[in-house]
């Protein structure tokens, strides 16, 4: 399937709301997705918990399930090309990377490769050709200059890492009705969020996202970190015991697959 | 006749190395009839399987990542409050946010936990034998521990939630402590692949750790006093 008619599929929020299943409790996903709905829920989530016995029920999942985990696959298959490529190219680019720096490099390049690999093969085992790799323009139409300005790479690495984040949190939703595609997306999520925090404590930030301050990141960079700043989850005022940046950095938010698309579109010829 | 003496476990300091049920401290013992005269000993049944259960399905899930939790915030109050000696900014920085972010989500499981349903785990007793929390190596390496155990608890945790709305709120948790090893790795061995290792992040399919609830109590289980079960994982 052709990269930008895929992320044009994804960015129509309103394809995961075709809804088979006869499983009351995943409505919900109707709206999943939508941090709205995510922020609106009653403290203890009481009103969640009557459906839980429905939910024991094994069902095999529906057509658009199904469609929902590969697509879901395919964006985060499409994610790990940009930081699959970005980081071979920074690595092969001479004099870029500081030599103090280059095994941290190398080991989230490692990690990066391999994700592609593991991606293609699970889209591959479900029936799925894998979307292929993009051509990425990383300046983003000359915004950036990372493979000649050092500072700037490692600010488009923070970047990618911190998307990859919050969009693998996005689609847990839509990848949860197979079980072992969940959790290798968790376990690739959780990749994902040691890079990020190393990257950017190697940019004097701390490894966790403060509010919705990305840490000296270019306006460019903002879709990244809006909404960071929540401090109610589930009801909950997180903010209460120590202030507001400590609430909102105690958890990680978020992109829909719209903002995931729309930041990967940045970097994407 | 017999009659059931059924033991509340309030508040109770649990020590399960000896079952002595008479130096169990702080239970409260609602005995119905214990002073109606004519009963002996012989009619009384002692239920001391009062041993909290996690419980069934998707509270299961929210009550194991609470003790989790419960287990992460207590570490490191207990570091931020008698910082280790030669402490960096740094390193003290790290710590306090940590202490921080663990003290919310035990805040937050305990909160919507309690609104949801009224199988809420009690406030556990933890014990650190072998930790000295005045040697920066031993308080990094325990925190490194209780990191990547956390980590891994969530990503195999994870298919065992029915709702997608736990689902999501607990991603949103599993990151923040992959954020948290991350940094606690690198402040071990700085500027090496140790914040993403090998040792934790699969270099062929590049996917961190996922333990089973099972593997996780049993490692996480000698910073544990209180005993708890979850019988439907397999946890007696």
């Amino acid at each position: 399937m052709n990269i930008l008619k895929l992320l044009d599929k994804l960015s129509d929020d309103s394809f995961f709301t075709k809804q088979t299943s006869r499983l009351d409790n995943l409505s919900d996903l109707s709206t999943f997705g939508k941090k709205a709905a995510i922020a609106a829920l009653p403290l203890g989530l009481g009103s969640f918990m009557a459906t839980s016995a429905k939910a024991e029920t094994k069902t095999e999942p529906t057509l658009a399930m199904k469609s929902a985990l590969t697509d879901a696959l395919q964006l985060a298959l499409t994610l790990e090309y940009l930081e699959d490529e970005y980081y071979r190219i920074g690595l092969n680019t001479a004099n870029l990377i500081p030599a103090s720096d280059k095994v941290v490099f190398q080991q989230i390049s490692k990690h990066e490769a391999a994700h592609v690999t593991f991606l293609k093969s699970t889209l591959t085992s479900l029936g799925t050709a894998p979307v292929a790799k993009p051509t990425f323009d990383f300046t983003a139409n000359g915004a950036f200059t990372p493979f000649t300005n050092y500072q700037q790479f490692l600010t488009l690495a923070q970047a990618f890492e911190d998307t990859g984040v919050r969009a693998y949190k996005g689609q847990a939703g839509n990848v949860m009705s197979n079980k072992d595609v969940l959790q290798a997306a968790l376990q690739i999520h959780s990749v994902e969020a040691r890079h990020a925090s190393m990257v950017r404590r190697m940019r004097a930030n701390k490894g966790w996202i403060e509010l919705a301050n990305g840490g000296n990141m270019p306006a460019a960079t903002n879709p990244v970190y809006n909404g960071e700043d929540v401090t109610m989850q589930a009801g909950f005022n997180t903010a209460t015991a120590f202030g507001a940046a400590a609430g909102s950095a105690a958890y990680d938010e978020i992109l829909t697959g719209t903002e995931a698309t729309a930041i990967a579109s940045l970097f994407i010829d | 006749m017999k009659k059931p003496i059924n033991v509340s476990n309030q508040g109770a300091t649990l020590d399960t190395s000896r079952r002595n049920f008479l130096k169990l401290s702080g239970i409260g013992i609602a005995v119905a009839g214990l002073t109606l005269v004519g009963c002996d000993d012989d009619n009384f049944e002692y239920n001391d399987n009062k041993i909290f259960d996690l419980g069934m399905g998707d509270v299961g899930v929210l009550n194991y990542a609470y003790a989790l939790e419960q287990l992460e915030a207590d570490f490191y109050t207990k570091v931020v409050n008698n910082f280790y000696a030669g402490i960096s900014n740094a390193e003290k920085e790290v710590l306090t946010d940590l202490y921080h972010h663990e003290v919310i989500h035990r805040d937050f499981f305990k909160a919507a936990i309690t609104g949801a349903t009224t199988n809420v785990l009690p406030t556990l007793e933890f014990q650190y034998p072998n930790v000295n929390f005045n040697d920066r190596n031993s308080v990094l390496a325990t925190a490194k521990a209780l990191e990547d155990t956390g980590v891994a608890a969530y990503n195999a945790a994870g298919k065992y939630i029915t709702n997608p709305a736990y689902l999501v709120l607990a991603g949103k948790i599993v990151s923040v402590e992959a954020r948290h090893a991350s940094a606690i790795r690198d402040l071990i061995n700085p500027l090496t692949a140790a914040f993403s290792g090998d040792d934790v992040v699969n270099p062929t399919t590049g996917l961190d750790v996922a333990k089973e609830p099972k593997d996780v109590v049993m490692a996480a289980g000698g910073f544990i006093k209180t005993p708890f079960t979850w019988k439907e994982r397999g946890i007696n």
